[in-house]
């Protein structure tokens, strides 16, 4: 299968790679520190000017020196987030594909079940039993968005099962954790990969909701969702404060989604949309 | 047909009680007193004791859930512990905000993605089809909270042609709506337009256009007519989830929902309620998978076939 790279997936691996950047090098770019009052305007949001291009926010705190840092913690909760998401996705996909009869029953039931479940709605809740703390946040987003994952996996692992490579393999006396290691998984893997791109916006997007309710990862950390929760209250006077850090989210998400929906376009040439 | 109508129904009970049970299991865990909430901090041991007895909290945990689910079929999903009314009637008294709003949403999206997906399909290739697959992805990438409240401030603030917030008549429906239906239709045009482009390869396309059907016709007609059907799945049961409400617009939009009436149960830890709209949400959705899937069966009998077997 020969690639050819498309425009969609050079962008959106610059927007994906200028993310990363950005969250590394964030105490080299921002202008100024994003915890402390740095305009004179303390009480009152600062509209852009030359000395704070995007404005201040009500504790005479930077905006872009905020969003440059919040890309730190928006980036860490998404692809951790993705990271727990695909793991237990993966590890039900595979084992509902590999083994089948009971354990696919069982595991296939319980995926219904968890897809019949409203997921912002669960994970409101179970963060709010659990309280918002980076690691409950990164936890809840991952029990609630493995679903559509495991699906996919199991399908990709079924039809890979039935493989003569595969058979060869088992015929051979290869143990099923070897079968599935050495075997199913590396076949797999493709697929997985597009799925973690994919994922990565979706757990950005439930992130900055989360944050919206007030219920992401608490503050002083300024996460881009929980920068616009923040400025809600000034929409009337300082609505700069709700659109910068949305624009950020924005970014992130369409990165993401160009590298994977372009990786598919390359890959399946005119058949994928 | 009937066998497979009540295997249909009963997987569908089965996959309810899950829910029920998955719900019941976060109920239980959390760490908020029922007692101590209907009470209040400063009520004494013998008070909260009475209310643990009344409401059946004393009971071992199985009890308390056969209960719940025999009183949940019965239509009764208890009272909430903070608006001390019938969560049932909580529910249904805001079902028609919720409704409307998503009936609304729903044709925007559908119209709006059907068009697009399908313009997209026929110019295949060209700079149209990369240029709206672009605005799809635009679409689906905005934050819905954030699309909702750059909406009322352009909207409601700057031009003054709509109102803050609220449900108040139809001009009040016009940015929710937008909201909701724009990231939907970004999400629809992009399966209608995989599956067109699928349909489009088929023999049958091939001999329709053989016989002398203008590509046009061949699109409308008969491609459309089998790239349609996944899409039918898909909008059923978002029309199911939109029904159950939806927490984010209706909070940046002060809507008078369900979904608003969730995120309060959330911060009030307000279990009855929580899970009498986690419930409802989940019986939509499969009520909604039941109607798709026997539609399915009786519109294709090849579907029939195989799950007869």
């Amino acid at each position: 299968m020969t690639r050819r790279f498309n425009m969609m997936e050079m962008v959106g691996s610059a927007m994906v790679l200028s993310l990363f950047a950005v969250a590394i090098l964030a105490p080299h770019l921002a202008p100024f520190d994003p915890t402390r009052a740095v305009a004179s305007t303390f009480g009152d949001p600062g509209a852009p000017s030359s000395a704070f291009i995007l404005g201040t926010d009500e504790l005479g705190r930077d905006v872009l020196s905020r969003i440059i840092w919040g890309a730190r913690i928006s980036l860490t909760v998404g692809v951790a987030a993705m990271a727990i998401t695909m793991s237990i996705g993966v590890t039900i996909g595979l084992a509902s594909g590999f083994f089948s009869g009971v354990t696919d029953f069982v595991l296939m039931r319980f995926t219904d079940v968890m897809l019949t479940l409203p997921a912002l709605l669960l994970a409101m809740a179970f963060v709010a039993v659990l309280h918002p703390s980076l690691l409950n946040v990164l936890l809840v987003i991952g029990l609630v968005s493995w679903t559509q994952i495991a699906r996919v996996v199991r399908a990709e692992t079924l039809s890979m099962v039935q493989r003569d490579f595969v058979m060869a393999a088992r015929a051979l006396g290869g143990s099923p954790p070897r079968l599935i290691a050495r075997h199913v998984l590396p076949n797999v893997m493709p697929i997985i990969v597009v799925m973690a791109v994919l994922g990565t916006s979706s757990t950005l997007l439930l992130d900055a909701g989360l944050s919206f309710l007030s219920l992401g990862v608490p503050p002083p950390t300024p996460s881009w969702g929980r920068m616009i929760e923040e400025a809600l209250i000034y929409f009337r006077t300082a609505p700069w404060l709700i659109a910068f850090p949305g624009l950020a989210i924005f970014y992130a998400v369409l990165g993401f989604n160009l590298l994977g929906y372009g990786y598919l376009r390359a890959r399946a040439g005119r058949a994928a949309g | 047909m009937p066998g497979y109508v009540i295997r249909r129904i009963i997987f569908g009970a089965a996959v309810l009680l899950g829910t029920s049970i998955i719900t019941f299991t976060i109920a239980f865990v959390i760490p908020a007193d029922p007692a101590v909430a209907m009470a209040g901090a400063k009520a004494d041991p013998q008070t909260l004791a009475t209310i643990r007895h009344q409401l059946g909290l004393d009971q071992p945990i199985y009890v308390q859930y056969g209960r719940y689910v025999g009183r949940a079929l019965h239509g009764d999903l208890g009272r909430s512990y903070i608006r001390r009314e019938s969560v049932t009637r909580l529910i249904l008294s805001r079902f028609p905000a919720t409704a409307i709003l998503a009936l609304c949403a729903m044709v925007l999206s559908l119209a709006l993605g059907l068009a697009m997906g399908m313009v997209a399909a026929a110019w295949r290739d060209r700079a149209v089809d990369s240029g709206l697959l672009i605005v799809s992805l635009v679409l689906v990438s905005i934050p819905v909270f954030w699309l909702g409240t750059m909406l009322l401030i352009a909207g409601g603030l700057y031009l003054r042609s709509f109102p803050l917030g609220g449900f108040s008549g139809s001009t009040s429906l016009v940015l929710p709506t937008a909201t909701l239906g724009l990231g939907a239709a970004g999400y629809y045009s992009r399966i209608l337009h995989a599956n067109l482009v699928e349909a489009l390869e088929q023999d049958y396309v091939r001999t329709a256009r053989g016989k002398g059907l203008s590509f046009g016709r061949a699109l409308t007609r008969h491609a459309m007519a089998n790239a349609m059907l996944p899409l039918v799945t898909l909008a059923g049961l978002d029309l199911a989830g939109l029904l159950s409400g939806v927490v984010l617009t209706e909070t940046v939009f002060n809507w008078p929902g369900i979904g608003r009436l969730a995120y309060e149960a959330v911060f009030n830890l307000d279990i009855p309620l929580i899970m009498g709209t986690v419930l409802f949400s989940a019986f939509l959705v499969v009520a909604a998978n039941l109607v798709v899937d026997l539609l399915y069966a009786w519109l294709d009998p090849r579907i029939r076939l195989e799950q007869m077997q």
